[in-house]
């Protein structure tokens, strides 16, 4: 997984709430065994016409949007399936970061594993990013991860994130790894609940 | 100190405390389908990693085969069946294939395989694995770089929710089903209002519902936004599991160990909600996220009056999508296409409750109507009892295979752009069952009384039949 700092560039205004993973890849594009060529797929319906012709008045078809790696987004973004393809994809299409409020849980945790950075703001402060990023003039912005900040013409609001995923984010990390670390306390975990509670963990037939 | 039902369930998974206040968690039932697995599987080949304890996985085709027959939707869908077999053989993990008896839709096997129990920590690559708290079990939904992590560690990295207990209070008026008590939630705490938290569902009306329908329950859970949803196991989970062909062995010993197991009366939420069950109504969704619903005798609402302007927009969008009108009778919205099956409700339960309104009566010209049972144990029970009869004299397809089929059309089953449907599933999302389609969720009694109208109807008004 690619390490995370600061992303600077066009950040591009997607409002509506609760954009589901159908919306962020339609499921035609997840009858594939591997993680490429999922771009194409990203928005597929909102930026493509059902001929495959582009949608004029997509925001990510449109200058300065169009290949924004930051997107300001409405809440509950990423509800619905656990398709990690949704963010497989956003990463290929170049989306390093999300400034939004809330975010569903699998949706944020997929976002975790491959170093892309969701931001949970008030929603006073994402509000007025969107505004600001929907004029064209305005719509870069710095977001600085070791920093925690979000800078935009001298201007810059604080964020918060959770420690562990910062460290994550930061270093690549792979968590197989660090968690193998621990495989005896593990090995001895299993034992003691199996001892304990034989009917816990089956041995599925 | 007091705890709640999910944090003891944390605390004895807890295998190792991390930065940060994560956890590593113990996972005792790993379940997988076709589509979120391959690429852990090749993750793991990769990095030359192996399966951890491959007996503690479940493998089973569902989303992407066809129902008409048992083969695979297309020659996509069959590199991922095939691709999903290979790697179940190469590390020894138990495989449910087209064609086994006991295949079907995941969360519809695995219980009643008795595989999900009173305690256990189930996790899958998909989001309806809530369904397990119907039984007192913790499960929740993974992507697939967490799939691999289990995989190769049995643990995952973990961040233990908030709490948050919905309380079902009274009795359900004749006609509500578990799927109003849903979606009444749903609307309640609106999609996503319960992200960040683990939700318990509790009070006299959970209490009251079976275990189908405390599965419906649960399951839609993940569409308020809850990672994981608990109900305490009692007396109806342990005889439920009585019999099953993969109840534990020492099923008694089991049951000793599982009384009491529930959140002390003294436990702490961090949100509460009481729902009255009287007042729920059947209800069908009327736009484009499972929070916008409306009882069945209501109309179609006016975004002018939401004061949130983000929420107005999505109304509005809604409408435009859905091809509805404010102020429309929700009871006069004809539909084209009639859909009985998914986790949510393609149990025997949700056959028969759909099955006494078809008795006798005929689906409506110009609607298809389609039951796709939720495993084949499911169909086999249906046909034995008869219900498939009652279903083809009423005019639906039976289907002769079973999987995820058009709750997420991703095999042959897609609705086409514009066509209607009243459906038993959990998601109306945008293209959810095809490009343009427009799906209203509802319980299946409801699909059934709206399959045999011609248009979204009040099951209620099918007199006696519910
Ligand atoms: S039936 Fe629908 S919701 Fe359930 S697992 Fe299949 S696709 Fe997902």
């Amino acid at each position: 997984m690619d390490a995370v700092s600061i992303v600077a560039g066009i950040a591009a205004p997607l409002p509506q709430p609760n954009v589901d993973t159908d919306v962020i890849m339609p499921k035609r594009f997840l009858k594939t065994v591997t993680r490429a060529g999922l771009a194409q797929g990203v928005f597929a319906d909102l930026r493509f016409d059902a001929a495959g012709a582009e949608r004029p008045e997509f925001v990510l078809n449109r200058a300065p949007w169009r290949g924004a790696p930051i997107l300001v987004v409405g809440d509950n973004f990423g509800c619905g399936s656990s398709r990690e393809h949704a963010v497989w994809g956003l990463a290929q299409l170049g989306v390093k970061v999300l400034l939004g409020t809330t975010f569903a849980g699998i949706f944020f945790d997929n976002c975790r594993r491959n170093g892309l950075l969701a931001v949970c703001l008030p929603p006073e402060a994402r509000d007025a990013l969107l505004v600001r990023v929907a004029d064209p003039a305005r719509a870069d912005l710095a977001v600085d991860l070791p920093a925690q900040e979000i800078r935009a013409d001298g201007v810059a609001v604080g964020f918060e994130i959770e420690p562990a995923r910062k460290r994550d984010l930061l270093t690549g990390a792979d968590p197989i790894a660090a968690t193998l670390a621990h495989a005896e306390a593990i090995r001895a975990f299993e034992a003691a609940a199996d001892a304990a509670e034989p009917w816990r963990t089956p041995t599925v037939r | 100190m007091p705890r709640t039902l999910y944090r003891k369930l944390v605390d004895a998974h807890t295998v190792r405390r991390l930065d940060g206040g994560e956890v590593l968690l113990g996972v005792d039932l790993h379940i997988m389908n076709e589509y979120t697995s391959p690429q852990a599987f090749a993750g793991l080949a990769e990095a030359g990693r192996s399966v951890f304890r491959p007996g503690a996985h479940l493998a089973v085709v569902d989303h992407v085969n066809a129902t008409r027959r048992n083969a695979a939707g297309d020659d996509d869908g069959r590199l991922l069946i095939e691709t999903l077999e290979a790697n179940c053989r190469a590390h020894g993990i138990a495989f449910y294939g087209l064609g086994d008896p006991r295949q079907g839709i995941e969360h519809v096997v695995v219980p009643e395989q008795g595989l999900a129990r009173p305690g256990m920590v189930i996790a899958c690559g998909d989001s309806h694995t809530t369904t397990y708290g119907a039984f007192g079990a913790l499960g929740f939904g993974i992507g697939t770089s967490e799939v691999a992590h289990v995989l190769a560690t049995q643990t995952l990295v973990y961040a233990p929710l908030k709490d948050f207990r919905i309380v079902v209070e009274g009795a359900l008026p004749l006609g509500v089903a578990a799927k109003d008590v849903a979606i009444a939630a749903v609307a309640a705490v609106g999609a996503g209002g319960a992200n960040g938290y683990a939700v318990e569902f509790a009070g006299s009306a959970v209490a009251s519902l079976d275990l189908a329908g405390r599965m419906t329950l649960c399951n839609m859970a993940v569409e308020l936004g809850a990672r994981a949803a608990l109900i305490a196991p009692d007396e109806a989970v342990f005889s439920w599991l009585r019999g099953r062909p993969q109840a534990p062995a020492d099923l008694d010993a089991a049951i000793a160990a599982w009384r009491g197991l529930a959140s002390d009366a003294d436990a702490a939420f961090d949100r509460e909600l009481a729902l009255d069950a009287a007042a729920i109504a059947p209800l069908v969704t009327w736009g484009t996220s499972p929070d916008q619903a409306a009882a069945v005798t209501a109309r179609v609402p006016d975004p002018a009056a939401e004061f949130d302007p983000a929420r107005r927009a999505a109304a509005e969008r809604a409408l435009a999508y859905m091809g509805l009108a404010p102020g429309q009778a929700l009871a006069e919205i004809a539909i084209d296409r009639a859909f009985i099956g998914s986790c949510t409700n393609s149990r025997i339960e949700d056959l028969r409750a759909a099955a006494k309104v078809l008795r006798g009566r005929r689906v409506a010209p110009g609607v298809t109507a389609v039951v796709v049972p939720g495993s084949n144990r499911v169909r086999a029970e249906a046909e034995a009892e008869g219900l498939d009869a009652v279903f083809r004299a009423a005019g639906f397809e039976w289907r002769p295979a079973s999987g995820c089929s058009m709750c997420l059309a991703m095999n042959d089953d897609v609705a086409r752009p514009d066509e209607r449907l009243a459906s038993s599933t959990n998601r109306n999302f945008e293209g959810r069952q095809g490009r343009g389609a427009r799906t209203h969720l509802m319980s299946p009694a409801m699909v059934a009384a709206a399959a045999v109208a011609g248009h979204l109807a009040d099951v209620r008004a099918f007199s006696g039949e519910v």
